[in-house]
Parts: structure tokens; C-alpha cells; sequence
């Protein structure tokens, strides 16, 4: 008992202590080789290890570990996604994993993935420098530095609304440190380049000088802001550290240093209604402790130290200590300083007197009566156990306690009750097994409904209903609520007929792992079930956001939103910038919906930016030129009262031939690019079609056919010509010509062509369509060339 | 009497698909018992054909059904019925008239009455709401579901008749048909025993595999005790094999469905060739009406000539008719009371026998008119080329030609995709050219149907500059120079020169196994996989000496007539020892495939 006080450190008037939390802790990592992050309210630890370490495999891919604050490795997992730059636990204790190109990927404490968002576009092209993760009145919020030195911030990362921060003028660095501050529940950025420090909110950019700073100062390089975002420190490059309040208008100290560089780490020291707050840096292996007396506190640490502020002190986390750094609470300094003649600490004097049946007690015992400080004494002794980790301190404090109790005649039960049960609970909290080593304060500002929810979320349910029960909470807040939790896990993890699973995740509320799960079973109906649930449950950029990471409920949603809201249809490619299929959108539009030629064009149009921005340049041309048909369509109806208006260009022109517009035909056929072979048969057909032979003629003549004379001959003998198919035989290629005379009825002629070209093969052919009655003489002719073929 | 002879030809296979028929019949029996009472049936019109082949207009005769007719909006026509029961399928639009059939109900104080959903396949939370939505769906007395899956076509055949699978799998990531299919297989496990092996290969084959993998855990506890009768399930993508759909079949069963389309195995055809049917009692002369058959193994000699190459299909027929002919000229040898009694007792049999022969006879005829034509001849001969690899990086000019004139939009389609599958992608300036042709021609309101073929990888720019397909061809021998038409020996004989993928990837599983063609299968799309499922002991089977191996081949997005002729020649080779059961989402040929994948526009009147 007489050492307690061995771990105090005298600090003007108060004490600051520093001691383990977990005698045996053990982190394997080195922590100068990784991101680290640990959540406030002894919290978890999250580790995102380098990947270029030298021990691990040779896949270079970063491990994410995850720790409880007892030093118990949760997971440990490779990194699979992007380059991380930042790291930071939500006040849910989700793990935000920031990325340089602005997507944000959320963990639970298992490691398991939940969702990813993004911080948009603008982040994604300027790249992330730097980001931060902090807590708003509405949960958690998540500021960006881009690569173009603007701040891009979102307060809730539940309800995403990214807001832009105005520019800093003349800012063409990164700023040399910089902070998220909260005020009037909306956030501020407080930075500083070089000399200048800037106040930015939502709409300005405001310059501020710290008061009561000397000229000297050529420029901060750390910045801190207490838990509470009320007070705020600055390190100057002079060796400086400023401390005042974080709206710039009051000055605690100026503290001089002796350090010309920046601390590693820069962090407040805080407790509610401290007279004394101070600022802990750390310069290599060095934590200084600073503050408004003239004295400061140096420890040397035997290894790399990451710092957690907490709203009561400042936890020390290195790869072999887990501690806890913070001024004493008063009740313990009154009790326990030396020499202390305080009520509480003549009380517990006199208990151990008592303990050892001497009749000192007594005398101790009278010295508080007689002052008539007993009850005040009893009242410190229950604080000071509040505030003393170690169960045997409690105890001996709290059984002081009841001592001194015994000699008031009616000294209210309840606070003594009520310390022994939070005692209890806090101890147990404080398990290996558990590990939230929560202190008195931060445990009375977390409220006992938020540490049930903690205990949940790390399974520990039976636990946690047994805590419910002892401290006497509701059934309803408590037991039934946790045992929901649990058949809902269980659910998960035994039921495996998803039809039953899904509507029931539905009923609880676990609406994102209905989605899931009803994705995994592969019913389509049970798929649509969650996301008709999630439509009327979400609003609609969450609602959109979820879907976007479920591809295959998205392409359902589409399906559905094809038959029945074909608008929102257009609203979910325009959210994955699907320019091709808003190109395909307009187009069916443009048909189904439009009903005037101005109304089809525009759609058309619409359609053409559409598929320039997918860069579909073929889809983008054929559209322009369908738009130059329609119009061109249009006008040819309006000026001949015939229809034409989509007809395919390949039927327009033939329209028009068939109307002898052949001059209309010829343009359209150059404006459209129509090759030069596919006009040509489009033509004849035509003029075959108004049996103009005489045209078909004069058109064989005009210059050399590009698809030979066998469609000529084939075109007349379709519309029962055989005069006029007979006048093109002789142009067809040798290889057709027998065919061609055979087409015509000209055996004759195709004998004597097969004879000239001795083709044995053809002569069958034209064998084969002699009648024996008629066609006698054709036959011998036949017999004698094959002979004369077969005889060479 | 009639009821036993429509599925005899479901007992006659290795597998008794006939149970599974039964089974249906069962369950539909079932649900109509619990309605009480005189009831109508009305109609999702899409699910009669493929109905029919379970049940008749008799079963549901004798469960008191009096009326049927055709969902359709407003007034349900008057019957005297207690209950009304909806075959439907779970689809949005079909509650919207079953919802306003309900209304006019009552609007005009009908008789009261019972309704009921049936839905085939199954019942649908999304559909139900809808009907709750509008605060109907306590009107309805039952709302169950008719699991419906896999319906059996022929002894060795079944199709879920799902004519959008491809399409909804392939180009709109909906994946609801693999789920109906893993049912589908569940059920025919719980009828024919767990099958031992699972083999697949693409995407979808793998969700359905995993899908079934789970749905056996959800079963977790109850062990089927049945004796497997599967040995092996094949589960094959349809884009893993996206050539042969497009090549002409050219089968006998292959060319009818190719030129007249088969539906639920009936094929109506032009009535000129076919013997003038009797007048009827009205005396209207019905000469004029298309001449409706149903073609299945029942047949006897459809049986026989079906999976032939059309060219050998000639001689088997006359051989045939001279065989019936001798048959009949055998009365003038029957001499005593016994003889003539016993020529009688023939004579129906002979009779069927005959007409079935004039049936195919003029059949046959038909297909030859075509067949026998100049431009099937060149149309073939394009195919054969590109199949074979020939000229498939350049403009072809038959298909330039045949744009030119303006033939059907679905055959050019055909070929511009075989074009492009057999050279892995066209070159962006031929494929554009094609698709601007197209466009020009048969109008832009195609467009979205080439996007669609794009989407479905069946139209494509070349991207990488290997063509890989020649070396597909050559691995897996997909182009047989010398065929036998007659009496084949390969596969190809289907195609006469071309080897389906699909039933070579088949026919490599079972001899002499996929991983010797690992490299090919690395460059057809998804992944290949083999999956176990445990047996309780005791079901493992002991194979008599000289016994089959029975393997079901499900192809996801549809198979062919002469991929199943392709397996049905498997089936039967002596040294093949394995026997192949076919399944499929729908039956589909290269014209109703495409047709599956267009998205016609048409503009609205003004």
C-alpha cells in the first residue's frame, strides 16, 4: 500500500501516473512498419502490416490484423484491395480501410467485409494524400486531402453526403499538419502552412493567429485537439508548444521545449474539469509530458509507442506494454498522497487499524468525527475504488468505505451499491478474455446499454445478458434484445434453408445480410423480396449504393425496372456511367415513347452523346445517319403524301426507284455510302420489278457491273423474261456462263460452252435437264463432247 | 387406355422417364383434389404445349374440371363452377390480370366462388405481394406451387421448354433459370437416386452445381435410400459451345425443326403432300389446314430415322416401303381360317406402320424440295467453309450477296455470327461493315439485336490477335474430312463434316477423360470443375459385366435436335459404354435461338 504512490509523477499541484493495463501483453508486429489504428474506449487494435516486410512472404500483398485491447489477435488477413493510406475505427467500432483512389471499405471487428463506399469522383481522380476518421454527433465522419489539396469530408459515413471544402489561398503543398475539429456539430479543419493558420468550414476559409504567440514563430508543424474538440495545441518549428481553445480565443501557455523538430506523435492529456490538462509528445522513443507548470514529465520508452487519447488520459500501446497514462483522480490523490490528512485517507487508515484489531481505529475514526468529515470521508473512499484499476485497491477502498458507513446513522445505500456493482462490471470488462480495460470515466461516458452493444458485437452474449440481469436492465433493452442477437447469429451460422433464413434477417432488421444471403441461395424471388424491402426501407442513393455492390441484385433490379419503371432504369446506368446502355435506353425511347419526329430525333440525339461517351464510334455514326434518314424521310412524305418514314435506307431508295426517283435513289446512295454492289442489285430488282427493261438495259451499259451479269440474267428469268435475261448471258464469267444458258433455256448454247471449256462436270448438269423426248439431238451433242473429253 | 399409350415410349429407355411423368401427375392430382367441387382452369396460355405433354384434357376431366380458358383481362367468360383455379407462371404482368379478373368479379356480384393460384414452377413472395398490394390476395383459397421442372419429351429427353434461358443467362445476368434447374435436378434425384459425380463446365454450370450442393444441405438429415440409376451429371454452358446452334442440322429431326419448327414435339406442316383427310361430318374440306403430327420414339420408324444424316434417310424409307408392301401381299398366301385370322390380328400394326411411312414419306419430300436447292447448297457450302476455317478473317460474298437481297434478317444473322465464332472476332472493319450493312438494310431498329448478339460474345471484334479457334477445331477434331453418311462412325455425321463441341467435350469426358484436353478447355469460357456427392453405403453400385454407365448431359440455354442425335449415336456404339440422358432448358434451333436475342423495335404510330 505504501507504493502506491511509486508510479506517480508530481506535476504542479497534481500527480500524472503511467501503469500496465495487462501484465502479459504481447503484440508480434513492430509498429514502425505499419498503419495503426485503436478505437477510443478500449477499444480494439487494428494493424495494417507493410507488405514489403522482409520476414513475410514474398507476395508483397499488406496483412490486416485486428487485436482486442487485451492484446488477443482476432484476425489476421491478407489485403486483397487497393493501397491503403489510412485506417480508423467509427464509434460502431467498424474498421474504415481508406484507399488512395477514395473508396472506403468497412470491416466489422471479425475482419469480415460489410460494404465499401466511395468518396467520389474527385478523390478518385486527384488521389488521396492524406485522410482522417472521426466522430460527429450523427456517427462517424471521414475527411480526405487530395492530391490537389482540397478537403473532401463526409460527417456520416451511414447517410453519404460528400461536401467539398472551399479552397486555401495560395496552397500549393500539403499543409504541415492538419486537424478535424467539431463545433456546433459541424466539422472544422484547422490547418497550418508554414506560418498560417487556417479555419475551414463548409463555405470559408478563415486565417487565425493564435493569441499570445510570440513574432518568433516561423511555423507550426503538429497540431493536436482534445477528445472533447474543445482545446487545441500547436507545436511551433521554434520549439514551441501553444495550448488555448480550439476557437483561437483564449491562450492556456506557451511551453518551451528544447525540441527543434516535430513530435512523432502529438496528442492531449486530457480529463473532464482538469485544471491542469497537458499535451504528450513523442520525439523518437521519448514521451514528454507538457502543460502549464513550468515542469514536465519525461519517460523513456524501450521501444516505437503509438498513442490513444481517451477522454481521461492516453493509452501507450507498443508491441510488449499496453498502458495507461493520466493525471491521478482527485479522490486518489487526496487519499493517497503522502501525508495526506484527508477524511478518505484517515478512514482507510483507520479500517487497516481495525483489520489488525488495534485501537488506533479508533483514534483515526474520531479525528474524522470531530472534524464531522466521516460522510465525506466514506464518499471519497467509493471514488477513489471507482478510480483505482487493481481489484485489491478496490477492495481495501471499498471496504474502508463500508466501515465508515457503520458510524452514520443513515448514510444512503445507493452509492456504494451502485460503485460495487460498476466495479464488478468494469473487472470483468477488464478480462483477458473480454478486453475492454475501460476506466471509471470513460465507462460513465459510454453508458452501460453501449457497452452491451459492444459485448454483442463481439458475440459474447451470454455475458452479456448475465451483465443485464445484474444490473438490473430492462428485458426489453436487454436480455430479449441480446438473445435476438444471438438466434440471429445462430440463425446464420445453422439454418440453412435460406427460404426460412431470409424473411426472418428481414423481421430482425438485418436487412443487408438478407440481401446476402438471398444472393448466395440463388432464388431469384427471394432476391427480389430483400431488394423490394430494401427500395421502401432505404432512400434512394443508399438504396442505389447497395445494389451497386451487388451485381447480381442489381441486374434483377434492372430486369424488374425494365417491365415496370423503365425511368429508374435510366437513373441506375447513369449512376455506373453505363453510357452504352444509355445509348440503348434512348434508342428503345426514341421508339416506344416519342410519337413526334422532333420528340424521335431528340431521343436519337440524346442516344448519339450517349454512345460517344462509351466510345462506341460505329453505334454513334449509324445513329447520326438513321437521324439524317429520318428527317430526309420525313420531308419526302411531306412532299410526296407517300409513306416513307421507317423504312429501312435499303427500302427508301428502292421506293424510290420504284417511283423513278432515280436522281433521289442516286443521292441517297452517295450521301449514305451505300457500296457500290448492294446498289446495283438494289437496282435492277427495282427496274425488274417495274419490268423496265429498257432501263435495265441502259443501265447494264453504264459502266462495268461490280457484281458481274449473272444477277442480271437471274432478275429477268425471276420475272419471267427470258428475251431479255438471253441479252445478258454472254457477259456472265466463263465459270457461270452454262448455268446462265441453262437458266435461260438456251441448252444449245451451254453445250457448246461446257464442250469449249471441257468440262465434263457441266455437262452432266446440262444432261440432267434434258427431257429424252425433246431434247434429242442435245443429248448426242453431250455424249460426243464427254467422249472427245474423255479420249484426251 | 389412351393415357397408358401417350407415354409408353417413356417406359422403354434405360431410365423410366415415365416416373418422373407419373410423379407430375401425382402432384397435380393432388392440388386439384384440394379444390372441391366443379372447377375451371384459367390458362397462362404459354404453359398449355408444354402442359400437355403431362397431362391431358381427360386427367383433368376426371378432377371435375368443366371449363378451361385463356388468361386474359376483364371478364372471366361465365361457367357454373364452384372454384376457379389460375395455372400461371410468377410473373408480374399475369397478377395484373388476374387481379383485374377478380375485380370484375365482383364489381358484377358473381356467384361466389373459390379461387386459387396454381404456379408453375413455383410460387413467387415478389407476385403475392403484388396481389396483397391491391389488397386481393385474401381472396384466394390456395396459392401453392406446381414444381413443374424438367418435363419429359421422349425416353431419353427432357426440356423445361424456358424459351428466354439463353437470354435471360447470357445477356441479362437473371440466373432464375439455373435455380428452377437445380430443382429440377433435385427432384430427379429424389426419383432416380443421388448422382455420384458432377461434372461441368462454364459459369452457370457452376452456379447451378453449387446451388444443388447446397439445396442437398439444406435437405441435411434425410438420406435419399435410393439406388442411383445416374452415374454422372454433365453440366455444359451453352457459350461454351456457341457454334453449333448456329450450323444447319442436318439430321431428319434436325432438318423438320430447322424448316418447320417442332413444338413440344409437334410439328405442323403444309398439307399439299399429305393424303386428303376425310372429309368431316360438316362435310368442310380441311385439305387447307396445316397437318398437325407429334413426332416421338412412340413411332416406330421416326424412331429409326430421326438421328440419320437427311441423305441416308431415302433408302432406309423405300427399304421400308418395300418391306410393308410384301407385308400386305401376304394375305393372298394366307390360306386357312387360322392364317387369314392371324394376317388380321396384324393388320392394325401394319396399318399404323403403313400410314406412319406415307406420313415421313411426304415429309421427306418436302425437306428435299429445299434441300435439294441450289441456295441451301450455297448456304451449306458458306457454313462448311467457315467451320473448316476457311476465309473467315474477310468480307464473305455470299453474305454480302445475301444482304444485298434482302433475305431473312435471321439467316444473315446466322452467318455473320458463325463468321465471327469461327475466327474468335472479326476485324473491327469487316464487323462494322457487316453490322452497317445490316442496319442499312433491314433497318436501324436492329440495333439493339446486334448489341445483343455482342453481349452474348456470338458478334465480336477480334481483340486479341490469335485466333484461337482453329486450334479448338483441331484438338477436339471438329472438322471430319471424310464422313459416312450412310453408316457413321463419328459424330460429325450430324453436320455432315462437323463435330458438335458440346457432344465431342461429352464424348472426351467419358474417354479418355478432360484432363487431357485441359489446354482447349482453358480457352472456352467458365470454368471446369468435378464435384462428389457422398452416397450412404450400402447405394454403391455394383456394375453387372457389360452394363452402361448412365450419364445425364444438361445443356443450360438449350440444345439441338442433332446434338441430341449426336448423343443418341453415342449412346449406341458398342465400344462407347456409356448411355447418354439429355436435359435441357428449351430445344432450340439456330433460327428460334437468335430469334431469343432480338429486341424488335417498332416505332409508336403518329
Amino acid at each position: 500500500m505504501a507504493f502506491v504512490t511509486a508510479s506517480w509523477n508530481p506535476f504542479g499541484d497534481v500527480f500524472y501516473r503511467k501503469f500496465n493495463l495487462y501484465s502479459d501483453w504481447k503484440m508480434k508486429e513492430d509498429l514502425s512498419n505499419c498503419l495503426i489504428a485503436a478505437a477510443p474506449y478500449a477499444g480494439p487494435i487494428a494493424l495494417m502490416i507493410n507488405g514489403s516486410h522482409k520476414e513475410r512472404s514474398p507476395s508483397l500483398r499488406p496483412i490486416m490484423e485486428i487485436y482486442s485491447s487485451s492484446g488477443n489477435r482476432i484476425v489476421s488477413l491478407p489485403w486483397k484491395s487497393g493501397q491503403v493510406v489510412h485506417i480508423g475505427w467509427t464509434t460502431n467500432e467498424d474498421l474504415l480501410c481508406i484507399q488512395d483512389d477514395g473508396t472506403v471499405l468497412i470491416h466489422d471487428i471479425f475482419g469480415t467485409f460489410k460494404r465499401h463506399f466511395s468518396m467520389g469522383n474527385e478523390v478518385l481522380q486527384n488521389r488521396v494524400v492524406d485522410a482522417k476518421v472521426f466522430p460527429t454527433a450523427y456517427g462517424s465522419g471521414v475527411v480526405i486531402l487530395t492530391g490537389a489539396f482540397r478537403f473532401t469530408l463526409a460527417t456520416n459515413i451511414d447517410d453519404l453526403k460528400l461536401r467539398r471544402f472551399p479552397e486555401v489561398p495560395g496552397l500549393l503543398r500539403p499543409p504541415t499538419c492538419w486537424a478535424v475539429l467539431m463545433q456546433d456539430r459541424q466539422p472544422k479543419i484547422v490547418l497550418a502552412t508554414g506560418k498560417d493558420v487556417y479555419v475551414l468550414d463548409n463555405a470559408s476559409c478563415t486565417s487565425v493567429i493564435p493569441p499570445g504567440l510570440g513574432p518568433q514563430v516561423c511555423g507550426f508543424t503538429q497540431i493536436a485537439v482534445s477528445f472533447n474538440y474543445k482545446k487545441l495545441a500547436l507545436f511551433t518549428d521554434a520549439g514551441n508548444i501553444w495550448m488555448g481553445s480550439s476557437s483561437f480565443k483564449d491562450k492556456l501557455c506557451v511551453v518551451e521545449t528544447n525540441f527543434k523538430t516535430a513530435p512523432k506523435q502529438f496528442v492531449w492529456c486530457d480529463r473532464p474539469k482538469s485544471d491542469n490538462p497537458t499535451v504528450v509528445g513523442i520525439w523518437d522513443k521519448l514521451l514528454v509530458i507538457t502543460g502549464k507548470t513550468k515542469e514536465t514529465i519525461k519517460f523513456y520508452q524501450d521501444e516505437d509507442v503509438h498513442l490513444v487519447p481517451e477522454i481521461d488520459g492516453v493509452r501507450i500501446i507498443s508491441s510488449s506494454n499496453h498502458e495507461f497514462l493520466h493525471e491521478v483522480p482527485p479522490a486518489c490523490q487526496d487519499i493517497f498522497k503522502i501525508a495526506s490528512m484527508a477524511p478518505g485517507a484517515l478512514l482507510l487508515e483507520a479500517h487497516k487499524e481495525y483489520e489488525k484489531e488495534s485501537q488506533k481505529a479508533d483514534e483515526y475514526l474520531r479525528e474524522i468525527k470531530e472534524q464531522n468529515l466521516l460522510f465525506e470521508a466514506v464518499q471519497q473512499c467509493i471514488e477513489a475504488a471507482g478510480n483505482e484499476y487493481e481489484p485489491e485497491m478496490q477492495k481495501s477502498l471499498l471496504r474502508a468505505a463500508s466501515f465508515g458507513k457503520c458510524f452514520i446513522s443513515n448514510f444512503p445505500p445507493d452509492t456504494f451499491v451502485k460503485m460495487a456493482r460498476d466495479l464488478r462490471v468494469l473487472n470483468a470488462m477488464r478480462d483477458y478474455i473480454v478486453g475492454i480495460p475501460l476506466t471509471y470515466p470513460q465507462y460513465k461516458q459510454l453508458t452501460i446499454e453501449i457497452l452491451i452493444d459492444r459485448l454483442i458485437l463481439r458475440r459474447l452474449y451470454p455475458l452479456a445478458i448475465r451483465i443485464c440481469k445484474y444490473m438490473k436492465i430492462s428485458e426489453l433493452q436487454g436480455a430479449s434484445r441480446i438473445l435476438a442477437h444471438w438466434a440471429c447469429y445462430k440463425l446464420l451460422e445453422y439454418e440453412p434453408r435460406s427460404g426460412e433464413q431470409v424473411p426472418l434477417l428481414l423481421k430482425m432488421k438485418r436487412s443487408q445480410l438478407a440481401l446476402l444471403k438471398a444472393i448466395e441461395s440463388g432464388d431469384s424471388d427471394l432476391v427480389y423480396t430483400v431488394v423490394t424491402y430494401l427500395k421502401n426501407e432505404m432512400n434512394r442513393g443508399d438504396f442505389f449504393m447497395t445494389l451497386q455492390n451487388q451485381p447480381v441484385a442489381l441486374s434483377l433490379y434492372r430486369q424488374f425496372c425494365k417491365h415496370q419503371e423503365p425511368e429508374t432504369l435510366k437513373d441506375l446506368f447513369n449512376q455506373d456511367d453505363n453510357h452504352q446502355e444509355l445509348g440503348n435506353f434512348y434508342v428503345r425511347s426514341s421508339y416506344s415513347n416519342e410519337t413526334t419526329i422532333e420528340g424521335r430525333v431528340a431521343a436519337l440525339q440524346s442516344a448519339v452523346d450517349e454512345y460517344n461517351k462509351a466510345k462506341n464510334e460505329f453505334a454513334a455514326k449509324i445513329t447520326e445517319e438513321q437521324i439524317k434518314l429520318l428527317r430526309y424521310q420525313f420531308r419526302l412524305q411531306k412532299e410526296s403524301g407517300k409513306t416513307y418514314l421507317d423504312l429501312s435506307l435499303h427500302d427508301t431508295v428502292q421506293a424510290l426507284l420504284l417511283d423513278s426517283k432515280h436522281k433521289q435513289a442516286e443521292q441517297l446512295y452517295k450521301d449514305f455510302k451505300i457500296p457500290d454492289k448492294r446498289f446495283w442489285w438494289l437496282k435492277i430488282s427495282a427496274l425488274a420489278e417495274k419490268q423496265d427493261w429498257e432501263e435495265l438495259e441502259k443501265f447494264s451499259k453504264s459502266k462495268k457491273s461490280p457484281i458481274g451479269y449473272m444477277p442480271f440474267v437471274e432478275i429477268c428469268v425471276k420475272h419471267r423474261n427470258k428475251y431479255e435475261a438471253k441479252k445478258y448471258v454472254a457477259k456472265v464469267s466463263p465459270e457461270q456462263k452454262v448455268k446462265g444458258y441453262i437458266m435461260v433455256g438456251d441448252l444449245e448454247q451451254a453445250v457448246e460452252t461446257a464442250t469449249e471449256r471441257k468440262n465434263e462436270n457441266e455437262l452432266n448438269i446440262i444432261l440432267s435437264k434434258c427431257t429424252a423426248a425433246t431434247d434429242q439431238s442435245i443429248v448426242e451433242k453431250i455424249n460426243r463432247a464427254k467422249a472427245q473429253i474423255l479420249k484426251k | 387406355m389412351t393415357r397408358l399409350k401417350m407415354a409408353a415410349h417413356l417406359s422403354y429407355g434405360r431410365v423410366v422417364l415415365n416416373n418422373l411423368r407419373e410423379a407430375a401427375r401425382k402432384e397435380l392430382r393432388e392440388f386439384l383434389d384440394k379444390c372441391e367441387g366443379s372447377k375451371a382452369i384459367v390458362w397462362d396460355e404459354y404453359l398449355t404445349g408444354p402442359f400437355g405433354l403431362i397431362a391431358q384434357y381427360s386427367l383433368l376431366k376426371e378432377h371435375e374440371v368443366d371449363k378451361m380458358f385463356t388468361l386474359k383481362e376483364g371478364h372471366i367468360p361465365p361457367a357454373e363452377v364452384k372454384n376457379i383455379i389460375f395455372f400461371v407462371r410468377p410473373r408480374l404482368e399475369l397478377m395484373d390480370i388476374i387481379a383485374d379478373n377478380i375485380r370484375c368479379e365482383h364489381k358484377h356480384h358473381g356467384p361466389p366462388r373459390d379461387f386459387h393460384i396454381l404456379f408453375l414452377p413455383r410460387r413467387s413472395l415478389l407476385c403475392e405481394q403484388r396481389l396483397k398490394e391491391q389488397g386481393l390476395l385474401v381472396h384466394f383459397t390456395h396459392i401453392e406451387e406446381y414444381s413443374l421442372d424438367l418435363i419429359p419429351f421422349d425416353s431419353d429427353l427432357m426440356s423445361m421448354e424456358a424459351e428466354s434461358a439463353f437470354r435471360e443467362c447470357y445477356l441479362e445476368n437473371d440466373q432464375t433459370i439455373l435455380f428452377s434447374v437445380a430443382k429440377g435436378l433435385m427432384t430427379l434425384q429424389a426419383l432416380y437416386g443421388t448422382i455420384p459425380q458432377i461434372f461441368g463446365k462454364g459459369e452457370c454450370a457452376r452456379l447451378v452445381a453449387n446451388m444443388m450442393l447446397r439445396m442437398k444441405r439444406e435437405f441435411a438429415g434425410t438420406q435419399n435410400q435410393i439406388l442411383p440409376v445416374f452415374d454422372k451429371l454433365l453440366l455444359l454452358d451453352r457459350n461454351v459451345d456457341l457454334l453449333t446452334p448456329l450450323a444447319t442440322q442436318l439430321t431428319y429431326e434436325g432438318l423438320i425443326d430447322e424448316i418447320y419448327e417442332i413444338q413440344n414435339t409437334h410439328v405442323k406442316l403444309p398439307p399439299e403432300k399429305f393424303a386428303p383427310k376425310k372429309q368431316n361430318e360438316s362435310g368442310r374440306d380441311l385439305s387447307n389446314e396445316p397437318k398437325k403430327l407429334q413426332l416421338n420414339s412412340a413411332e416406330e420408324l421416326y424412331a429409326e430415322i430421326r438421328d440419320k444424316n437427311f441423305n441416308a434417310v431415302g433408302s432406309v424409307l423405300s427399304k421400308k416401303a418395300k418391306f410393308i408392301s410384301a407385308a400386305f401381299e401376304e394375305r393372298h398366301n394366307a390360306k386357312t381360317v387360322g392364317e387369314i385370322k392371324q394376317f388380321v390380328s396384324q393388320l392394325p400394326h401394319m396399318q399404323a406402320a403403313r400410314t406412319s411411312l406415307a406420313n415421313h414419306t411426304s415429309i421427306a419430300e418436302l425437306i428435299k424440295d429445299i434441300t435439294a436447292s441450289e441456295t441451301f447448297f450455297d448456304k451449306l457450302t458458306v457454313e462448311q467453309e467457315f467451320m473448316s476455317g476457311i476465309d473467315t478473317d474477310k468480307v464473305n460474298s455470299y453474305i454480302e450477296d445475301s444482304i444485298a437481297q434482302k433475305e431473312p434478317l435471321i439467316n444473315i444473322l446466322r452467318l455473320v455470327c458463325m463468321q465471327s465464332v469461327c475466327n474468335n472476332g472479326l476485324k473491327q472493319k469487316v464487323l462494322d461493315y457487316y453490322k452497317r450493312e445490316i442496319l442499312q438494310t433491314y433497318g436501324y431498329e436492329h440495333i439493339l439485336t446486334l448489341n445483343n448478339l455482342e453481349k452474348a460474345g456470338l458478334l465480336k471484334p477480334q481483340t486479341s490477335t490469335r485466333n484461337n479457334y482453329p486450334t479448338i477445331r483441331k484438338t477436339l477434331r471438329l472438322w471430319m474430312d471424310d464422313i459416312n453418311e450412310q453408316n457413321p462412325n463419328d459424330i460429325s455425321y450430324v453436320y455432315s463434316g462437323y463435330a458438335p463441341l458440346s457432344v465431342r467435350l461429352t464424348q472426351l469426358l467419358a474417354r479418355p477423360g478432360w484432363r487431357s484436353i485441359e489446354e482447349v478447355l482453358k480457352m472456352l469460357p467458365g470454368p471446369h470443375f468435378e464435384e462428389r456427392q457422398q452416397l450412404p453405403s450400402g447405394l454403391h453400385k455394383k456394375r453387372q459385366q457389360g452394363e452402361n454407365r448412365v450419364t445425364l448431359v444438361f445443356f443450360l440455354g438449350g440444345v439441338t435436335y442433332a446434338e441430341i442425335a449426336a448423343l443418341r449415336f453415342l449412346s449406341q456404339m458398342e465400344e462407347g459404354g456409356t448411355e447418354y440422358i439429355i436435359a435441357t432448358t428449351k430445344l432450340i434451333n439456330g433460327k428460334s435461338w437468335i430469334k431469343s436475342m432480338m429486341d424488335k423495335l417498332e416505332p409508336s404510330l403518329f
